[in-house]
């Protein structure tokens, strides 16, 4: 049982990052695809899914680095207190050398920080932030950035409408007393290939192949886009998602339904609907962005965070669940309660405003 | 344990459009004309709310009548 527990740690802060253009889904354009079997109208209806935000020029690097940017301002936090960054992502800047890396540069920290990169997708806020907790419990690393995020693909291919760019910081800090993080985490690669990229990894290098289209489902795709098995991912999604907030709950004996929010990684509008009847959650504790920004990966949670409850959670004690599932297959669910915390405004941002330092 | 009669009803009504009389134990599923993924992913729904079963894409895929379908779940059971 992965379950875990770190105190006297805190968050003080979210922001996120979303490229200025957004894409409409009930006006696609060619660089779109929606399977021949919707209408641009059925897709909205189906998914939940009516625009989201898109940039051929931005990557997860640059939306996460404009929201760290700012949660720093906003925060009043010195630079150099900042000792710990974890950037999580399935598309980093290059393939080596590691985002997190480069980030420490383009923010200004200081030489004196950790820094790595985590390649997970839908569960990875929820994992990158047992990472951090992990990393300042201790005390001896007092403040750290996680920034989470997916954007701009490897290589220029159609654009699943699904699926939109956005980029988000969580800044943490060591403080005593704090109540903490409880976590549940799990992990099934037997179905690795729910959700995959076949080609460009090591296993399967680029070729010429790697361009040639072929049938999916259903769907033309090369083996440089997401080949995505629809009815596992849902059936994992409803199956796993609830399971682990119950597990979590009657690990740590507390009532899931006395929690003031419910966040869930914004998968689609039908898989999200399935669990909050299956764990009959009031919905008006379970917000969503996913109608204005889509699925947006490791983004999501602190993404529903910023678009749903700034203005609502900052000046009072808070309890949150928040629960990631997806590519992996992972997943994770966390438990935690925030008061006094900063929650920026959302930033939107320009393509002009792409890193032009760390290009070679 | 469910019957296959009531499996009938309780898939029957993943539909909108169908006529509930048209959809019975042999009906060949993937040949309605509202057949489509996401009544499959309403059916992927009902059977974990009824019957507790996670099933797969390739068990929906595979099966050709609603017969078939309701064996795979109890199988799973």
């Amino acid at each position: 049982m992965a379950f875990l527990e770190f105190k006297n740690v805190r968050i003080a802060g979210i922001a996120a990052g979303v490229p200025r253009n957004i894409a409409s889904n009930l006006h696609p354009t060619k660089e779109d695809y929606i399977s021949s079997d919707y209408t641009p109208e059925a897709f909205v209806e189906a998914t939940g899914v009516k625009e989201r935000r898109i940039s051929s020029t931005l990557t997860s690097s640059d939306l996460c680095y404009a929201a760290a940017e700012r949660l720093i301002t906003d925060l009043n936090w010195d630079k150099n207190e900042i000792e710990a960054i974890v950037f999580v992502s399935q598309h980093a800047d290059y393939v080596l050398p590691a985002t997190a890396c480069i980030l420490q540069d383009r923010l200004g920290l200081s030489r004196e920080c950790y820094a790595e990169d985590i390649a997970l997708g839908c569960s990875g806020w929820v994992y990158g932030l047992s990472n951090v907790a992990g990393l300042l419990s201790s005390g001896n690393i007092k403040k750290a950035l996680l920034l989470c995020g997916d954007a701009k693909r490897r290589s220029k291919v159609p654009l699943d409408p699904l699926f939109g760019h956005a980029g988000t910081v969580t800044a943490l800090e060591y403080k005593e007393n704090e109540s903490g993080f409880k976590f549940h985490l799990g992990t099934d690669g037997s179905g690795f290939d729910a959700i995959i990229i076949p080609d460009g990894g090591s296993r399967n290098q680029i070729s010429s192949h790697s361009f040639e289209m072929e049938n999916v489902e259903g769907k033309q795709l090369s083996r440089l886009q997401p080949h995505m098995k629809g009815m596992d991912v849902f059936s994992f999604g409803i199956t796993t998602a609830p399971k682990s907030v119950k597990m979590l709950a009657e690990r740590y004996s507390f009532n899931y339904l006395d929690v003031d929010y419910v966040i869930f990684h914004q998968a689609n509008m039908k898989m999200n609907k399935q669990i909050v009847k299956k764990l009959k959650l009031d919905p008006d504790k379970v917000p969503s962005c996913m109608f204005n920004f889509g699925n947006t990966s490791s983004a999501s949670i602190p993404l529903t965070i910023v678009i749903s409850l700034k203005g609502k959670v900052e000046q009072r004690l808070t309890k949150f669940i928040c629960c990631g599932f997806g590519v992996g297959l992972s997943w994770g669910t966390v438990e935690f309660e925030t008061n006094n915390i900063v929650i920026s405004d959302l930033v939107e941002v320009n393509d002009i405003e792409a890193d032009n330092k760390y290009v070679i | 344990m469910k019957t296959l009669d009531e499996f009938v009803v309780l898939f029957a009504e993943q539909f909108d459009d169908t006529d509930k009389s048209e959809i019975n134990a042999s009906t060949v599923f993937h040949k309605l004309d509202e057949w489509s993924s996401l009544i499959g992913l309403s059916v992927i729904a009902m059977v974990d709310e009824e019957f507790d079963v996670a099933l797969k894409g390739d068990d929906v895929k595979n099966a050709v009548t609603v017969e078939d379908l309701y064996k795979n779940v109890i199988a799973k059971l």
